[in-house]
């Protein structure tokens, strides 16, 4: 047992704990903090196994901008403020699908590595992972970055309200002329749900 | 006895590797890490000071005056007022968010202090993704800030948290495109190596060394803009607006928390500034291509007496408290940004501009 496993395996139990903790929390802005501690200990992870930029990836990507991300939507949809709580009633199906992968996942893990040790590698470092994206695979990495522009295209076709595509103009839950009485009467007066005009207003920024 | 601690000094710093490296691993670790915390507690109290007496003069008053010579320990008298404060947590707050989220925005600001050099040898690491490093950790603290808005159960929090976390996420944007360009140029994500590469630039066909701000003016103005609103710092203050939000995420904090996220604030703005004088200002070189005295390494940046390094880490720390001195000044010039016009300008100003200095630069490579 070398000083590397007993870290390795600190970090997999902060990991694996707090994964567990992200499904059972009955708080959902715990549970997406919890999230973000899962992603940051993978991250942890990554550097036990010495993928120091990796690891660094994991950490820009994952925590600073997917687990925030999560935070933003939650904070900007109704979830309680504070300590209240709310549950979802999945969870036997979740059970049932996470014990399948998990089930396959290891097998899977044991059958192709069980038994042998596996030889300690130094990661490349940056000047070798660069040449390698922009050089020898420069045309998977355009096609993926197509594909991502393709998704956040979408999303923003999606997000976005038309005129008349909805029903409604888009002007009259925006809030940003001063004649409105106040976001609250505008919003009571709209057949949408009063969390609408906050929304609208946001998407036009 | 001068001598001896001369000596001593002297055989410090008579290599080109970290002061705070030693032969024993521990030793090492122990002495990186006071090394760091030692830097990120007191140079954020110089910048604070500054920032009271400035303002106050700025202002027509005086600024501090009363705590040591000058109100020089006003600021240490505040952390201790802070401390003694009583510690109020509202009781419809989330306890452990609420006490856990000062110091997720205040631990990201120390750990890059690890990887900044402030002279020649003057740094605990240097990573060779050092400033990847630096803006990937940095891009966590908005957790605490979020945690903070939500954990409180106050709308003027909430408002706050939000606002901070689309103001953190568009301006992070430019930030690291601008970074970016810089690495593009110098070749290397190390800031070590970064300051050596601005050493070493000459301008195309001639043998005038410049420092990157020079070609790179247009990228140094989006960094020094996005650093300012990445800190919330007026005009970008629209998180903390303190005339329609209370104090913003901060409003439920008292006591020693309160002074938890005030100093991850000068904090950030020491640790912005020293990212801009190792990007583009030319780390600890007095002059664009004049050595410091006693320093032998590449560029008359390394292998340098306790002369030459004492004389280097007052460069930086100078250039650093001129930057800040413009933030402060900034600061006082200019009324707050509207939330809308705060967004419209990192989306269709900023990030556009970023993008274009990273092409421009990138062809400039190449051709040059």
């Amino acid at each position: 047992m070398t000083g590397y496993d007993i870290v390795f395996i600190l970090v997999a139990l902060l990991t694996a704990g707090s994964a567990v903790l992200t499904v059972t929390s009955k708080n959902l802005f715990h549970a997406a903090l919890f999230l973000a501690v899962t992603l940051a200990g993978i991250a942890g992870v990554f550097l036990v196994l010495r993928a120091d930029f990796l690891a660094l990836v994991q950490l820009v990507v994952y925590v600073g901008s997917v687990a925030v991300l999560f935070l933003f939507g939650l904070m900007l949809t109704r979830a309680p403020i504070g300590r209240e709580a709310l549950d979802g009633q999945n969870r036997g199906l979740a059970l049932v699908v996470s014990g399948t992968l998990f089930v396959v996942l290891s097998s899977l893990i044991v059958s192709s590595f069980g038994g042998e040790r596996a030889a300690e590698v130094a990661g490349p470092g940056i000047e070798v992972i660069g040449i390698a994206i922009f050089a020898d695979w420069v045309l998977p990495f355009e096609l993926l970055s197509m594909m991502l522009l393709a998704a956040l295209i979408g999303a923003i076709l999606l997000a976005r309200r038309e005129d008349g595509e909805s029903g409604e103009p888009d002007d009259e839950g925006r809030i940003e002329f001063g004649d409105e009485p106040s976001t609250e009467a505008g919003a009571h007066e709209l057949p949408r749900g009063d969390s609408q005009p906050e929304l609208t207003s946001g998407g036009d920024r | 006895m001068s001598e001896v601690l001369w000596n001593t000094a002297a055989s410090f710093t008579a290599q080109s590797t970290s002061i705070t490296t030693f032969d024993s691993f521990a030793v090492s670790v122990v002495v990186k890490i006071a090394f760091a915390l030692g830097l990120f507690f007191v140079v954020p109290i110089v910048g604070g000071y500054l920032e009271h007496k400035v303002m106050g003069r700025m202002q027509a008053r005086r600024g501090p005056v009363e705590a040591g010579p000058f109100g020089t320990l006003q600021l240490v008298a505040d952390g201790i007022k802070f401390i003694q404060k009583e510690d109020v947590i509202p009781r419809a707050a989330d306890r452990w968010v609420f006490a856990a989220a000062p110091g997720v925005a205040l631990v990201p600001g120390m750990l890059i202090f690890l990887v900044l050099p402030f002279g020649p040898g003057v740094f605990a690491l240097d990573l060779e993704l050092g400033l990847f490093y630096a803006l990937a950790i940095s891009s966590v603290s908005v957790l605490g800030i979020l945690m903070g808005g939500w954990a409180s159960a106050n709308k003027f929090s909430l408002i706050g948290g939000l606002r901070a976390g689309g103001q953190l996420i568009a301006y992070e944007l430019p930030l690291i495109l601008a970074a970016i360009t810089v690495a593009v140029q110098a070749g290397t994500l190390s800031l070590v190596g970064i300051v050596e590469a601005q050493a070493t630039f000459m301008l195309p066909g001639t043998e005038i060394n410049v420092w990157y701000v020079f070609p790179q003016i247009l990228g140094f103005g989006i960094f020094f803009l996005a650093a300012m609103a990445e800190l919330s710092r007026p005009p970008f203050d629209m998180p903390i607006a303190d005339s329609e939000l209370v104090f913003g995420y901060m409003t439920e904090y008292t006591g020693i928390k309160f002074a938890m996220f005030l100093l991850t604030e000068y904090g950030g703005m020491i640790l912005m500034s020293a990212l801009m004088v190792v990007l583009y200002l030319g780390g600890w070189q007095l002059l664009p291509g004049v050595p410091l005295p006693g320093c032998e390494g590449t560029g008359g940046l390394f292998d340098c007496g306790v002369t030459g390094t004492l004389l280097g880490v007052g460069i930086t720390l100078g250039k650093i408290m001129a930057l800040v001195f413009l933030m402060v000044w900034a600061r006082v010039a200019y009324p707050r940004l509207r939330e809308d016009q705060l967004q419209r300008f990192a989306w269709l100003v900023l990030v556009p501009l970023a993008l274009l200095n990273l092409a421009l630069v990138g062809v400039a490579k190449v051709v040059f």
